[in-house]
């Protein structure tokens, strides 16, 4: 087990300098830069702002500096907001992020797994038609057409919430749903399959023939094994919804990080889009480790090994 | 049945303070009924909150004069010296008051800082008076030696202040910005007691009162930055919430990036008597539906824009709540005339004439106004005299005198447009008009808009979607961008005649003759055509009715101090 970690945490390491170099680089080459906009700024300007940032250095000699005060914990500063700098940035937005994902990831596992549950236990009943159909259209209607309906029809209409905002804590109820749904479909087909399949497995037919409750059999022996699926999409699943949704952030206006991940790239904030896609590598890199270890606990078949 | 009913009377909301107005909207009674008990039990269930009908922001905010306002993108910051964008702008005017203020319904200079102010008769020197009564928000006055510094700090070339190039109008500024002069006493400004500042120009502007409204000729407190770091160095974080110092008729009183910022009427300020706002909140909206729906919510007084889409149901359905303000803006096509074809000058003009726009205009929502010159027609009591007439015949006549007749053998042109909705239904009209009417082949090649910002600069492009904002109430700020030795021109073109036409023009007292030379620029420019005009612009926002004193102005600005709301 301490091996496997071990190992893993330098595999991690050497994927997130690999990640780092390749975005580093990419980011450069994309045309445009951070400070050419609509009206042209003077060539002297320009010379004097790169020489700021440290622009007008060569390239190699940028990303050594850039390495160098990364393994300090300094992400740089932020080449669209003159006075913040990108720590600042991501310590500001990531909270706001992972508030509404936990809210969200909350109501989509609770809600996922009960009906996927349900629905494996009533197969072919129309309790579970009703639990497939939710996933069916969880799945196929994406969150900007959820989200903007569900503003309609409670913030507009109803008025009891705002439209958008992150002030109070009625704001999260409505992003944090339409959200929690999103990944609640997902989740609850996963755990139909994976309950069916393990509901007509031997050890279930014994535990039944040794006369435990079937609610004993369901919770206690067949939910172990039928959350895996479930479990391996969590990994990737989990590290987004912290992240924040891009979507989500855009049609509440929230002000997470999801939105910072896209438009510090339209910006070429070149220091943010390092920052936020390091977070985002290191968020999966760690999430899936977490993963790996789950399933070995929750299926004795599965061995750690480096 | 009777279950049912029961529950949902007794989940309806209900107002919760009968002495305000219902929402906006009556409420569909059927839809209400069957979705508030769900959706109540699972919010409160799950949330623990309940479902009210609450009074709305623009409700509360009309009874304590606090006015809700989006802007567009969230402001990158508050240094009035480092800005350069619109929404930071709209919070400059709360938040930093310059030499002169503008006045609310034609936005002329009226007294700020400067409660009076003289001009030598060859208009080279101003002399400003200051108020006695002018402070900054700390309590300390604000003096001449204050604008010293600030403009010294703006032109120090470590500071990279995007907008410095705005103040060469100040003799000797540009010297010393570019670092040919390292002595600031060389340079147009000078402070002759602590309540007269002096200001000597290159050359006469009638406009120099007009640039003095911009950000970055406002007033820094000086003192404070360099309690938090180097003054003339980028990175100061002295425009923090808990420091910074403004002189304004508001203060910064909350800053949360991305979500809410709040300004809260000055005590200090000279003028707080006619201050009638006690609070503005801005909140940056950079999706205008996410907007749009906001507002409906009863969460905005102003928008900063309408969806495209929504425009025509509000025509329709709400036109108190619309409104269409002229804006000092054109949209326009760059065409490199150091490329083929667009080095003959005749297919430029042929480009140019073929185009209908008219009928583009309705294709584009029926908002803006055609563009037949560049410079939008009564910019401070300036129209351009020359036109480019649609004129098809002659567009075609022009083409085959070129050797392309009917636009045989006239290679593919590309047009380069940035990502987005409305400019692509621009795009795609246009290239449908050259190919009917010119029997030209257009491709439209669409990229990311800062890729299209990079292609400008190297010139790889033969045609280009682009658009110019003014930045000060006057027709130099549109015409002086095409002089050859501007950095905003990209299209290869520069005439003698046009940089000497303008170089007279700003140097020109005599309105009428000033005029008369603009628009012999503007007629050079027409007749060779870098550029094709397309619109003209119009700002397009949504405005509760309880929002007085916010007449249309052409840069869209509105001075907070006149503005308040009435129920």
């Amino acid at each position: 087990m301490f091996r496997f970690i071990t190992t893993r945490f330098f595999q991690s390491l050497l994927a997130l300098f690999v990640v780092i170099s390749a975005t580093f680089f990419m980011v450069r080459f994309v045309p445009g830069g951070p400070f050419t906009a609509e009206k042209a700024v003077t060539p002297e300007i320009l010379r004097n702002l790169e020489a700021h940032y440290g622009l007008d250095k060569p390239l190699w000699r940028q990303y050594l500096d850039y390495l160098g005060s990364l393994m300090r914990g300094d992400l740089g500063p932020s080449f669209k907001y003159p006075n913040r700098t990108v720590n600042e940035i991501i310590g500001d937005k990531l909270p706001v992020s992972a508030e509404l994902g936990l809210l969200s990831l909350g109501i989509a596992l609770v809600g996922g797994i009960t009906l996927g549950t349900l629905a494996a236990i009533k197969r072919n009943t129309w309790a579970d038609y009703l639990a497939s159909g939710f996933g069916m259209i969880g799945i196929s209607v994406p969150t900007f057409v959820v989200g903007p309906l569900f503003v309609l029809a409670f913030a507009i209409h109803l008025g009891w919430f705002n439209a958008s905002g992150w002030y109070t804590s009625a704001d999260r109820v409505l992003p944090a749903l339409v959200l929690g749904i999103a990944y609640a479909a997902p989740i609850s087909r996963l755990t139909r399959g994976g309950m069916l399949e393990v509901l007509h497995q031997d050890f279930i037919r014994t535990a039944r023939a040794k006369g435990a409750s079937e609610a004993r059999v369901v919770l206690r022996h067949a939910l172990r094994g039928g959350l895996l699926p479930v479990v391996s999409y969590l990994g990737p699943a989990v590290a987004g919804i912290l992240t924040g949704s891009f979507v989500i952030e855009t049609i509440f206006q929230i002000p997470g990080i999801g939105r910072e991940f896209v438009t510090s790239a339209f910006n070429r904030d070149y220091t943010l889009v390092l920052g936020t896609v390091i977070l985002y590598a290191v968020l999966i890199m760690a999430l899936n480790l977490v993963v790996d270890i789950v399933q070995a606990w929750l299926n004795p078949k599965v061995q750690l090994e480096a | 049945m009777t279950a049912a009913r029961e529950l949902a009377r007794r989940f309806r909301p209900r107002s919760g303070n009968p002495g305000h107005p219902p929402r906006g909207r009556q409420p569909r009674a059927a839809v209400s009924r069957l979705l508030s008990p769900v959706t109540c039990l699972l919010s409160a269930l799950l949330f623990f909150t309940g479902c009210p009908q609450r009074e709305t922001a623009v409700q509360r905010g009309n009874r304590d004069q606090i006015l809700h306002r989006s802007l567009g993108y969230d402001v990158v910051d508050l240094d009035p010296h480092l800005v350069t964008g619109i929404a930071e702008g709209e919070v400059m005017r709360a938040l930093f008051e310059g030499l002169v203020a503008e006045d609310p319904e034609n936005l002329h200079p009226v007294p700020g800082m400067a409660e009076r102010w003289d001009v030598s008769a060859d208009g080279l020197v101003y002399t400003f008076h200051l108020r006695a009564d002018a402070k900054w928000s700390n309590g300390t006055p604000v003096t001449a030696a204050d604008f010293v510094a600030s403009y010294r700090r703006i032109l120090t070339p470590s500071l990279a202040a995007d907008y410095a190039n705005m103040l060469y109008i100040l003799q000797g500024a540009e010297a010393y910005h570019k670092g040919a002069n390292k002595d600031f006493s060389h340079v147009g400004v000078s402070a002759v007691d602590p309540r007269t500042l002096r200001l000597v120009l290159e050359h006469p502007a009638s406009y120099f009162l007009a640039l003095l409204v911009n950000p970055p000729w406002r007033p820094v407190p000086i003192a404070v930055l360099e309690q938090h770091g180097r003054s003339d160095q980028r990175g100061n974080a002295w425009t923090r919430p808990e420091r910074i110092v403004t002189n304004g008729p508001f203060v910064l009183k909350k800053w949360t990036p991305n979500q809410v910022m709040i300004v809260e009427k000055s005590a200090t300020y000279w003028d707080a008597a006619k201050v009638r706002l006690k609070a503005v909140h801005f909140y940056p909206m950079d999706s205008r539906d996410a907007e749009e729906r906001a507002f409906r919510a009863g969460q905005l007084h102003i928008t900063d824009a309408v969806p495209v889409a929504k425009i025509a149901a509000y025509r329709r359905d709400s036109p108190h709540l619309l409104r269409i303000d002229p804006y000092l803006a054109t949209e326009f096509l760059r065409l490199n005339t150091q490329r083929a074809p667009f080095t003959d000058p005749r297919i430029r003009r042929a480009f140019a004439m073929a185009i209908d726009r008219e009928s583009l205009m309705k294709a584009l929502g029926g908002q803006v106004k055609p563009a037949h010159a560049f410079t939008p027609p009564d910019t401070a009591g300036y129209t351009p005299a020359a036109r480019i007439e649609t004129n098809v015949a002659a567009a075609r006549a022009l083409l085959k005198e070129a050797g392309y007749e009917g636009g045989r053998g006239l290679p593919v042109i590309e047009f380069l447009y940035p990502n987005s909705e409305n400019v692509r239904v621009m795009a795609e009209a246009l290239q449908e008009m050259w190919r009917r009417e010119l029997g030209v082949e257009v491709r439209l090649i669409n990229q990311d808009l800062k890729v299209t910002f990079a292609a400008r600069r190297s010139g790889d492009f033969q045609m280009m979607r682009s658009n110019w904002i003014g930045d000060y109430l006057d027709p130099a700020t549109f015409l002086d961008i095409f002089r050859g030795d501007s950095g905003n021109n990209y299209t290869g073109w520069s005439n003698s005649s046009y940089d000497a036409a303008l170089f007279a023009a700003a140097r020109t007292i005599d309105p009428a003759a000033r005029r008369e030379l603009l628009q012999k620029a503007e007629a050079l420019l027409l007749e060779a055509v870098p550029i094709i005009p397309i619109y003209y612009y119009t700002h397009v926002f949504l405005k509760q009715p309880s929002v007085q004193g916010w007449h249309p102005t052409l840069l869209d600005h509105h001075p907070y101090k006149h503005v308040w709301l009435e129920n």
